[in-house]
């Protein structure tokens, strides 16, 4: 082995930033399954005496966590299959559609991109409320259904489709929207699978915007419901650490399943043009 | 009078591909962002909620009373903790763990690269509880890992020295995973070439670390320091589930929570447009800060 010394400096180095960077994880873990109030006795304990299911069950059943699930599966699933389709239609015709004023439109989205989504947010929620959708999923999903971002990300991609394909499909009689579906769509796969991916965890993670728009607490999202659960149980610390655990684990599995291909679309998002 | 061209099958087609996603971005995102400026000069607020003839022009009166509103004052100078102590320690560590994982000692670097990452991939929400009990002065693993090295008791949540600094380690240990993603991929196309022949130079290793590496990673410290800015700029969830919404002392008030706070809690829509407003033009100023700084650099 050359240079031993730096060798085993770094793998140790690695090792401490590893268990900083997995500890509140575990801990969440182990604490979700530790029995009512042993999180908070002293010294604190990293791992259970007798591991319990209990406080799960109490989520599922008395605080009916189960359905905030089910709210954060709609609507994640909902915003990236919706948003897949809008942005990857978008995409496609500002790569490879030509239009009077293709470009200055397209350089028009790009400055928009960098203005920070808040300072949206109040018109947003009172032209949704004069939508009559506040408080529905739609509220949710309907602002998220596009995004300047995947436009731009499907656009990079789609310039790489050659054009003989597409004229020579026009030239066999096919209809533009039967190109889309056939031809233009399966070779936009790659880029599609990735900016899924990254839009179902960002969204199953987003916090604020259903916060404001989901007021009745039966359709609320698992960071919100969750959030709000602090409030009453903030001393049940096991009982909220089976709550991050529902929450965290679905996105973590995802991640660890998925990883090329969640990795390559956080590396689009920073490619530079 | 000049006929019109008709539009070609192309540019049907195209305005039919376009018009959805257009028609959400542009009824969901721009026209908000303009109307926010309107809103910003009016009065709005919760009897205009019930009846938008109760809503008037106020001209810039918003922004005069935010001039001398000390909860704004405290809010940017909390933000601009969070920024610029958390963003600058949030990008060292990721450019740290990526030399580290970039070097040719390490091995197992697909392993640590995803543990590294997975904080990055979860709830804020959730993680930001989890630490909320961590931070719990007696029962909270955090003191009790530091007290193995001596250190007393830290009340995190409770001083209000402490709660930011609390805070801002969520962040880190949250985000520079991101970061260290990019910084990887940014070192790996650094050119082997250009090390070989520092080396030949004679250059030792302080040296082709300032005056190769840094350079050559130029464009992702740049996008990485705008994305990082923008995003920390807005920090909200944490304060909001951690501190009970900006406590202690208003310690951990942001910005971003003070506009939540006038808008949706107590409806003072009009106001907290105004601090919107104030918000974006300080992430603007940033980033053209940021970009100037870069082009001046390369020039």
């Amino acid at each position: 082995m050359k240079r031993p010394v730096a060798t085993i400096l770094l793998h140790v180095g690695l090792v401490v930033g590893s268990a900083a960077a997995l500890a509140p994880l575990v801990w969440m873990i182990s604490a979700s399954v530790m029995p009512t109030g042993e999180a908070n006795t002293f010294p604190p304990r990293f791992l259970p005496s007798s591991p319990t299911l209990v406080h799960y069950r109490e989520l599922f059943t008395r605080l009916d966590l189960g359905r905030a699930f089910g709210s954060s599966l709609l609507v994640a699933s909902a915003i990236t299959l919706v948003s897949l389709l809008l942005n990857s239609m978008a995409g496609y015709a500002f790569a490879k559609l030509r239009f009077p004023g293709r470009n200055r439109l397209f350089g028009g989205l790009l400055t928009a991109m960098i203005i920070p989504t808040p300072i949206a947010m109040l018109p947003l929620f009172l032209l949704l409320r004069s939508l009559g959708l506040v408080n529905s999923y739609a509220g949710v999903v309907l602002p998220a259904a596009a995004t300047i971002l995947g436009v731009f990300l499907v656009r990079q991609f789609a310039l790489g489709i050659p054009d003989d394909l597409i004229q020579s499909a026009r030239l066999d009689g096919a209809g533009e929207l039967t190109i889309y579906r056939k031809i233009v769509l399966p070779l936009l796969r790659p880029v599609l699978t990735t900016l899924g991916i990254v839009t179902f965890l960002a969204t199953w993670n987003d916090f604020i915007w259903p916060l404001i728009v989901l007021t009745d607490e039966r359709r609320y999202t698992l960071p919100v419901a969750l959030a709000s659960l602090v409030g009453e149980h903030a001393l049940d610390t096991e009982l909220m650490m089976a709550g991050s655990v529902l929450t965290v684990m679905p996105v973590l599995l995802l991640f660890l399943v998925l990883q090329r291909q969640y990795i390559e679309g956080i590396m689009l998002g920073g490619v530079k043009e | 009078m000049p006929a019109r061209r008709p539009l070609s099958n192309e540019a049907r087609a195209a305005a039919i591909f376009l018009a959805p996603g257009l028609l959400v971005i542009g009824l969901f995102f721009l026209v908000p962002i303009a109307a926010s400026l309107f809103l910003s000069l009016t009065d709005f607020d919760i009897y205009a909620l019930g009846d938008l003839g109760n809503a008037r022009f106020v001209g810039l009166r918003n922004f005069t009373r935010l001039a001398t509103d000390p909860l704004l004052w405290i809010s940017l100078r909390n933000t601009f903790y969070f920024v610029l102590v958390g963003g600058p320690l949030t990008l060292g560590i990721a450019l740290a763990a990526a030399l580290v994982l970039h070097s040719k000692l390490v091995r197992w670097k697909g392993v640590f690269r995803t543990v590294f990452f997975a904080p990055y991939v979860t709830t804020l929400v959730a993680v930001a509880i989890v630490f909320r009990y961590l931070y719990h002065p007696r029962f909270g693993g955090l003191n009790r890992f530091l007290g193995f090295f001596g250190v007393a008791p830290i009340d995190w949540l409770g001083d209000p020295h402490w709660a930011m600094p609390a805070i801002i380690i969520l962040a880190v240990w949250k985000n520079f995973g991101y970061a260290m993603i990019l910084f990887i991929a940014g070192l790996q196309a650094i050119p082997e070439s250009l090390y070989e022949a520092a080396r030949l130079d004679g250059a030792g290793a302080g040296q082709v670390f300032r005056k190769i590496t840094l350079p050559m990673l130029a464009p992702t410290f740049l996008f990485l320091g705008i994305m990082t800015t923008i995003g920390y700029f807005q920090f909200f969830a944490e304060p909001y589930v951690m501190t009970g919404g900006g406590g202690p002392l208003n310690a951990t008030l942001s910005t971003g929570l003070l506009m939540y706070k006038h808008g949706f809690r107590w409806w003072n829509m009009g106001y907290a447009a105004a601090i919107a407003v104030v918000l974006f033009l300080v992430i603007l100023a940033f980033t053209v800060i940021q970009f100037r700084i870069e082009k001046r650099r390369s020039a």
